[in-house]
């Protein structure tokens, strides 16, 4: 009844909204108040279609918004605004939905206000489900549009990868030159030197050696350390199930580790996936106050959905940390997803979700 | 003799300053970035200084960059350059600045003690050290040297590497005389004139090698 009412509220603004635009475009050659009157236009009537959307988008039929991204260092009410507006096809499919989807509109909410009245209150659904098909012929993006922003997306993800790639072997490239480098050339000079104080001086000559040996220790330590930051190898044995469940007994928290994987993702994805959850736990354990944690692992309708919640004090700011910001990148490479949610008082869950095929087990090149 | 150390390895550090002084050579300074380390040089003025390539805060060249700066303020300031990896565009920069007194070698010579101290020894008298990569990599380079006998090639690079006739004749296991013949033929060859100042003789055989 009230749904019914709603929908010819709206439907009926969109009339007045067609109006308004086809008198600011009429006035385009105006100066100043032309190009500024289309930009407010625009604005009101993408506010119109974006509640369209998210209306269609509640009953399950889902309608992303189509639009150009939006010029960089332009004006609004400038010439590079305007010709933003213009360009974009989906502006005009908006207008062009104003009237079709008016009428629709009416009809469909009397029908729905008509139903309960005949006992039909059950088709309800259907009609509202019909009325956001109808919008998303109009408001969603065209097969061109979808690929424009695809590529868009693509290209961000690709310079974050290559950025996140550069920094991660500077990374690696800064350890090893300033850690087992080093350790080794102070390891040589050691024993360099005991060699030398051996006739001369023997108890000092032991006593640089049982350093070497330390030092030697250490430099085994530190490489060992650099090797599962690059590709843990217990990663390359036992898969990620494995290796996140010798993670969490590293951990000064009890993690439970639940799920297994059928078989294994491809490397680049399951390494991924792995400084993902690495990320996670460590964030977790570092700012929740949390007593104990768990990670859950699966993998259904072609995606691998790891979810890692805490009993943690809750709260967490995904704007705050560069952390989580790292990983959806990280992600991104892989079309993988990040999503958080952390009410005050906990706890918090944090779902991974990358799309990917798992090979079997038995045919794991080994 | 006094030196300047900059490493800013802590351990690295302590071994060097530990091992120079195990060798009687006495450690005025040694500091472990890249801002402190050309105050430290001129207000010293050691008799030669050990440097890192690679220092804080920014972790590229900064002790290379220093080394120079302090050899342009204070011509022939004896320097010994060490780095994990070498290269010759390092080299090269380093002997550009005039006058003798430069090195440049792999950290990894440190553990041929004997050797290395050596090393800081004739660098600090005006001679020069380098690393023997660096010379595979400059002779790798050069056409004409296929004039040379491979004997006369080795000599030629243990020559550019810094050492005195006698260490090469060691090294060698030749005489002192042969090696002085090898070098006289190499000159020849070469047509460069012939010279009894050992640094300046190694610095023109490291400026043709390096054209």
């Amino acid at each position: 009844m009230l749904d019914g009412s709603t929908t010819i509220g709206l439907a009926a603004t969109n009339i007045p909204l067609l109006l308004l635009s086809v008198l600011a475009l009429g006035l385009t050659p105006v100066p100043y108040l032309g190009l500024a009157l289309v930009l407010w236009t625009t604005k009101l009537v993408r506010l119109r279609t974006d509640l369209e959307r998210r209306r269609a988008s509640r009953t399950g039929v889902l309608v992303p918004r189509p639009y150009h991204p939006a010029p960089q260092r332009a004006i609004p009410g400038g010439w590079r605004y305007f010709r933003w507006t213009v360009t974009d096809a989906a502006t005009w499919r908006d207008l062009a939905w104003l009237v079709p989807g008016a009428i629709v509109g009416l009809g469909l909410g009397t029908i729905t206000i008509l139903l309960p009245l005949y006992g039909l209150a059950a088709l309800a659904l259907p009609v509202r489900r019909f009325d956001a098909h109808f919008a998303r012929l109009f408001l969603a993006p065209t097969r061109s549009a979808d690929l424009r922003l695809r590529v868009t997306q693509l290209t961000v993800t690709r310079a974050d990868t290559v950025d996140a790639q550069a920094a991660e072997l500077r990374r690696i490239e800064r350890d090893l030159h300033d850690g087992v480098q080093a350790r080794l050339v102070s390891l040589s000079m050691v024993i360099g030197l005991a060699d030398k104080l051996m006739d001369r001086n023997p108890a000092e000559a032991h006593k640089l050696l049982a350093e070497a040996r330390e030092s030697s220790g250490a430099a085994l330590v530190e490489l060992r350390h650099l090797v599962r930051g690059i590709h843990p190898p217990v990663l390359a044995e036992r898969g990620l199930g494995g290796a996140v469940r010798a993670l969490a007994l590293s951990l000064p928290v009890p993690i439970v580790v639940e799920g297994d994987l059928p078989g294994r993702p491809d490397a680049p994805v399951e390494s991924a996936a792995y400084f993902a959850v690495a990320e996670v736990l460590t964030n977790l354990i570092r700012h929740s106050r949390s007593r104990t944690g768990s990670v859950s692992l699966r993998h259904a309708d072609r995606a691998l959905t790891i979810v890692v919640s805490d009993d943690g004090a809750g709260g967490a700011d995904p704007a705050g940390g560069t952390g989580l910001l790292g990983i959806e990148r990280r992600l991104a490479a892989f079309d993988g997803t990040i999503a958080l949610s952390s009410p005050p008082g906990g706890p918090t869950v944090i779902t991974m979700e990358v799309p990917c095929a798992l090979s079997s087990p038995r045919t794991m090149p080994s | 003799m006094r030196v300047v150390i900059a490493e800013d390895h802590a351990l690295l550090r302590y071994g060097l300053i530990r091992l120079l002084q195990a060798f009687d050579f006495e450690v005025v300074a040694a500091v472990d970035n890249g801002p402190a380390l050309l105050p430290a040089l001129l207000e010293h003025k050691p008799d030669v200084a050990v440097i890192d390539v690679r220092l804080p805060p920014t972790f590229t060249d900064e002790g290379l960059q220093a080394a120079i700066a302090a050899r342009t303020e204070i011509p022939g300031l004896p320097i010994l350059m060490l780095s994990q990896h070498v290269q010759t565009l390092y080299a090269r920069e380093l002997l550009s600045t005039p006058h003798g007194g430069v090195g440049y070698l792999l950290k990894d010579r440190v553990s041929n003690v004997d050797e290395f101290v050596e090393s800081v020894r004739r660098i600090a008298a005006g001679g020069t050290a380098m690393d023997h990569e660096v010379i595979a990599q400059l002779l790798a380079r050069r056409e004409p040297l296929a004039v040379l006998t491979p004997r006369e090639r080795e000599v030629l690079g243990e020559m550019a590497e810094g050492r005195s006739n006698a260490a090469i004749a060691a090294k060698l296991r030749i005489t002192e005389k042969a090696v002085s013949k090898h070098i006289n033929n190499i000159l020849t060859k070469l047509d460069m004139p012939p010279s009894d100042d050992d640094n300046r003789r190694v610095l023109a055989v490291l400026a043709y090698l390096d054209a």
